[in-house]
């Protein structure tokens, strides 16, 4: 095979890819343990990460600009490294949503609980899942993957309504649980963005097997 | 996805700009070939003038710049064969290993054997495959095993797997691209320490020019490499450091800029690398 270098440089690219997307998913995990478990030092540190993830994204979009410049990749490998430098955006936007729960985590363990987290939670989870499943899709080639991976974002939504009415029960019952309702609200929001987020990965892993922008699952939010 | 974004907490940090990671030209030590106040004459013609340069072991240097900006001058001083044109002269020097090739007394077939050269166009010997290789072995009295040592080239050049049934075949019946690499494991099989190679693609169609570019990768592990390229995406895609020639208005060549390739092509310093690389001039 010839080109190996443009290879070479392709495959480091995707797998540096990779790595920031666990990095992300970590973040992500780790912020919903912070909330739920009150754990201030952790919300901390997942918010001194997030410099990481960003200068991660933006040590891969340097090595694109570079494969760019001097490879002259065309047709399959120019789609790859512009997927890359779409998902790695949406990437560093996860990170920043991360980084907003363990900020919602550092006032909300100030303040007395609410109430057992169950549905966030579950939010988390599906988020997270989808998320690494789309950056599968996107290591498999398979646009498929990609597709059944972005209609999960319905799940996301439905929770995502649930978590709304019920802490709006919870502010028109008490009024002294606005404060601490609303904060929850945003961790729900930036879940559901994430979530959003993941499907944005899903058009891409369709743009690079076939060349074709096509919009999933709009988000009814 | 374009949704509305409800309203919710700013969970933005300020983005640091990561720097790029400190690349800079090869230090005194790590340079193979160092050039000083290079300038080269056909008889009253100055055709490069005043160029400085390092050239990084183990690394591939490309040489780009326009038409008549003194690059395949500049390679042939490399290696002393600037002065086989008649009426052609040198100034300055050329360190190859800290020592002067042009200072009195050095045997330039000496400088040729360490410093090998590839050309424009593949020009094997109207011998067989095995001689081509054989050739340079020859004449330097190799006292090993010539097979082996023919073989170990043809390996290294990336083309024993296409000539070890016919090694007695004229070399002229092979394709231009497996002419070319046979040139390329002639000039590898004395062992030499640089190979220059000036538009060693240029008359090679474009899947030849990948296998010669993949070639010079896998080279380069062993040996340091000079090319010069008229074709700009060639020195992008396949070397290490960039330098850049350009003519001012006596039309002899000078360097404009030199620094590692992906400092040239993302982000070079010099404006006139940059009209150059972006079709500007040229």
């Amino acid at each position: 095979m010839t080109r190996t270098l443009l290879q070479q440089e392709l495959t480091e690219v995707q797998e540096e890819m990779m790595v920031m997307a666990e990095m992300v998913a970590s973040a992500i995990e780790r912020s919903i343990r912070a909330l739920k478990e009150r754990d201030v030092e952790l919300a901390r540190q997942i918010i001194a990460d997030d410099m990481k993830v960003n200068e991660k994204r933006y040590g891969i979009e340097d090595r694109c600009l570079e494969i760019i410049a001097t490879q002259q990749p065309m047709a399959s490998d120019l789609r790859t490294i512009i997927s890359v430098l779409y998902i790695i955006v949406d990437l560093e936007r996860m990170g920043d949503h991360a980084e907003g729960i363990a900020k919602l985590a550092i006032l909300l363990a100030d303040e007395p609980p609410l109430k057992p987290y169950i549905d966030i939670p579950r939010m988390a989870q599906v988020a997270i899942a989808m998320l690494r499943d789309a950056v599968e899709a996107f290591r498999r080639r398979d646009p498929q993957m990609a597709r059944e991976v972005s209609n999960r974002d319905d799940e996301v939504d439905a929770l995502y309504d649930q978590v709304y009415r019920e802490l709006l029960t919870f502010m028109l019952q008490d009024p002294r649980t606005i404060q601490r309702a609303t904060w929850l609200t945003w961790v729900a929001h930036n879940l559901e963005r994430i979530a959003d987020r993941a499907t944005n990965i899903c058009e891409r892993v369709v743009y690079l097997v076939e060349g074709r922008i096509q919009e999933m699952n709009v988000s009814k939010y | 996805m374009v949704s509305q974004e409800a309203p919710g907490p700013s969970v933005q940090v300020p983005v640091p700009r990561v720097e790029r990671e400190a690349l800079r030209p090869p230090s005194e030590e790590e340079a193979v070939i160092e050039v000083r106040g290079l300038s080269a004459w056909y008889g009253p013609f100055r055709a490069v003038k005043g160029i400085d340069l390092r050239v990084p072991r183990r690394r591939i240097t490309a040489i780009i710049g326009p038409s008549g900006s003194g690059k395949s001058t500049l390679i042939r001083c490399l290696n002393r064969m600037h002065e086989l044109v008649p009426g052609a002269r040198v100034e300055g020097q050329v360190l190859f290993e800290g020592q002067d090739i042009y200072a009195p007394g050095v045997d330039p077939v000496e400088v040729r054997s360490r410093i090998g050269m590839v050309f424009q166009k593949p020009n094997p010997f109207p011998k067989s495959i095995f001689e081509n290789v054989a050739f340079g072995l020859r004449i330097n009295g190799y006292r090993g095993n010539l097979r082996e040592a023919v073989e170990r080239s043809l390996r290294a050049a990336a083309l024993w797997d296409e000539v070890r049934d016919k090694l007695g075949q004229n070399a002229l019946r092979l394709s231009g691209g497996q002419q070319q690499r046979l040139c390329i494991a002639r000039a590898i099989a004395v062992e030499p320490e640089v190979v220059l190679m000036d538009e060693p693609c240029s008359a090679l169609d474009p899947i030849a020019t990948l296998k010669i570019e993949d070639l010079m990768r896998e080279l380069s592990e062993r040996y340091t490499i000079v090319i010069v390229t008229h074709n700009m995406q060639q020195a992008a895609r396949v070397s290490d450091y960039t330098a850049v020639l350009m003519m001012d208005e006596d039309r002899a060549g000078y360097l404009v800029e030199f620094g590692p390739t992906r400092e040239v092509f993302t982000n070079p310093r010099d404006p006139r690398t940059e009209a150059y690389i972006t079709g500007r001039i040229g």
